[in-house]
């Protein structure tokens, strides 16, 4: 009797302790020693013992670091720019096919495929498409008599390319989520509506969106942490260059690691983008707590009446 | 309802519709049809984008080390390739493996039973989620090479892996498994299953689906996956997105072989997305919209 109930009380932590394992010895504990590490003046050829304290001084030079607040102001453009249209494109498509079409789970499916392929090929696919003679956006201007592009060799157009590229790949997680929601709005709703004679636009803007705003903040928030994260299709693309034009944060990262070897300097950086990235997911998880409350309020009330 | 399917037989949204398809396959068909075009016709601006002879010997140098025979277009053949993609399907396939077994006993525990500390393990897995592998780079390149010894093996970037997938994975099985209805594991418990027999025997079973979902999109990362693995793998671990890192930082690139890479590299998430494009969208949609 009593090895059992102790056998009980143990039963979840026997479940839980593998994954805690794993989290706690290649997670926790590296993010703790990224903290530690970005007190340092610390490179790869040394232990971390051996590296020199300097307090807030990564933190403080990077600070003042013009080449860093560029970098910084490049990933907020991006972030900012890609996320709105993304938003614009995937509920606007969304609002206009969610209507009994054949073929629409095809559509689906194939608009999955952008966000599955490994984003090294899909930076791979838009170098390709954007290569100043052989690409098949200048061949196709110049066809038409037209002056090529100097896509990813001028600091705007690269800065336009990676956004393309990006918006490419992305839309369609907006569009799928957007769709979704709509097939689950209460169709009572939107017949009492139409009853009233409400036209097309009125739907949209005073029961379609207003019903689907939870579903949006959420994929808009899920998005803009993603957007931060972007790494490899810029690094495939244009290296961040031409000069800083499209360096995003977390490639500056990578680079001052691998290229100039300042891995203190590294992950003071990797600090100040995972503070910002922890904000935009507490703000996230208290927003869908109140959305969670709400609904159970609305519930209850309406079980009472 | 009928009213908008009176309307939907118009030709315009046809129109779109078409037209969104051909610009999300566009890309990929433009790689497909450059991995199997020749140097020449690549450069070649008279030779259009789909109109050409096509070869594959851009598949047979990259894979020449692994065919069964030996591709007479091919006269130095670069191993790095055949073996990045051996290491690759090793790589992925042991972690999402771990990972699905570790995450779906973590996500039961955290669904099923009220225990000291689940409050806190449950929010710092939610917020580990958010977690970018380029935070990750700078500790764990010292940890695994100074602490753990790891840097170069298997074992190290799969020891990253299934800890940077175990957040997302033990978050949409928790959605699965609160859907399990509990008379099914009070009825095995009558009959005298002990709580990991209820589990692998009665839960597992149902949430199939929860799993393909889980077992696709933790593949896919670790497939996918270039800066932890640029930064801990040896000569001899190397995964195929670090090779092709690697071979575009020279000036000229050899597209055709370059995209035979990418084809390559692309293949398995394609066909998942074909086989499985619901439990794609469930994994996606999970969390974000509810029911």
């Amino acid at each position: 009797m009593t090895t059992a109930s102790k056998l009980n009380r143990l039963t979840p932590y026997l479940f839980l302790a593998p994954a805690v394992l794993l989290l706690a010895v290649a997670l926790l504990y590296p993010i703790g020693y990224m903290i530690y590490a970005s007190f340092l003046d610390w490179r790869p050829s040394q232990y971390i013992g051996e590296a020199e304290f300097v307090g807030f001084r990564n933190y403080i030079n990077l600070w003042n670091d013009e080449a860093f607040r560029e970098s910084f102001g490049v990933t907020l453009k991006f972030a900012a720019v890609v996320v709105s249209l993304e938003m614009l494109l995937g509920v606007g498509l969304a609002l206009l096919l969610d209507r009994k079409l054949r073929g629409m789970a095809a559509l689906r499916t194939i608009f999955i495929l952008p966000m599955m392929i490994a984003p090294i090929v899909v930076g791979l696919m838009w170098r390709y498409m954007y290569h100043p003679t052989v690409g098949i956006f200048n061949r196709t201007l110049k066809s038409w008599g037209l002056d090529p592009i100097p896509w990813l060799s001028d600091g705007t157009w690269s800065f336009v390319a990676v956004v393309i590229a990006d918006v490419w790949q992305w839309t369609p997680f907006i569009f799928i989520l957007s769709l979704a929601a709509l097939q689950s709005l209460p169709q009572s709703a939107l017949e009492a509506a139409e009853l009233d004679g409400a036209t097309g636009w009125q739907k949209i803007w005073h029961i379609k969106l207003p019903l689907m705003m939870p579903v949006l903040i959420v994929a808009l928030l899920l998005r803009l942490i993603d957007a931060f994260k972007v790494l490899e299709v810029v690094l495939v693309m244009t290296n961040g260059g031409p000069g800083l034009s499209t360096e995003i944060l977390s490639l500056r990262i990578f680079r001052t690691a691998q290229e100039f070897q300042e891995l203190g300097v590294a992950a003071a950086m990797s600090n100040y983008l995972l503070i910002l990235l922890m904000i935009l997911t507490v703000i996230m998880f208290v927003y869908n707590k109140a959305v969670e409350n709400r609904a159970a309020r609305l519930r209850a009330e309406a079980q009472e009446a | 309802m009928s009213v908008q399917s009176n309307k939907s037989s118009s030709p315009a949204f046809y129109a779109l519709m078409v037209c969104l398809i051909v610009m999300a396959m566009g890309p990929i068909m433009l790689m497909l049809a450059t991995s199997f075009k020749t140097n020449v016709d690549v450069n070649d601006v008279a030779v259009g984008s789909f109109f050409f002879t096509p070869t594959i010997r851009n598949y047979e140098a990259v894979l020449c080390n692994v065919l069964w025979y030996a591709p007479a277009s091919v006269d130095y053949c670069d191993p790095t390739f055949g073996r990045a993609l051996g290491n690759s399907i090793f790589i992925a396939l042991v972690s999402t493996a771990i990972t699905l077994v570790v995450g779906c006993m973590a996500a039961y525990a955290l669904v099923r039973f009220r225990f000291m500390g689940r409050g806190p393990i449950s929010m710092t897995t939610l917020l580990m989620r958010m977690v970018p592998p380029a935070v990750l780079l700078v500790p764990v390149f010292g940890i695994w090479t100074f602490q753990y010894g790891l840097d170069g093996t298997y074992t190290g970037i799969i020891l990253v892996y299934v800890a940077m997938n175990l957040p997302f994975v033990i978050w949409i099985l928790q959605s699965f498994i609160v859907q399990v209805p509990i008379q099914l594991e009070e009825a095995a418990k009558m009959d005298g299953a002990n709580p990991f027999q209820v589990f692998f025997l009665v839960v597992l079973p149902i949430i199939k689906p929860g799993l393909a979902a889980a077992a696709i999109f933790t593949f896919r990362i670790a497939w996918n996956e270039f800066l932890l693995s640029n930064a801990l793998s040896g000569r001899s671990t190397r995964t195929v997105p670090v090779t092709i890192v690697n071979s575009i930082t020279e000036y000229d690139i050899d597209w055709g072989v370059i995209m035979a890479t990418g084809m390559l590299l692309a293949i398995p998430p394609v066909i998942f997305t074909f086989v499985a494009s619901k439990q794609i969208i469930t994994g996606m949609t999970a969390g974000a919209v509810k029911g």
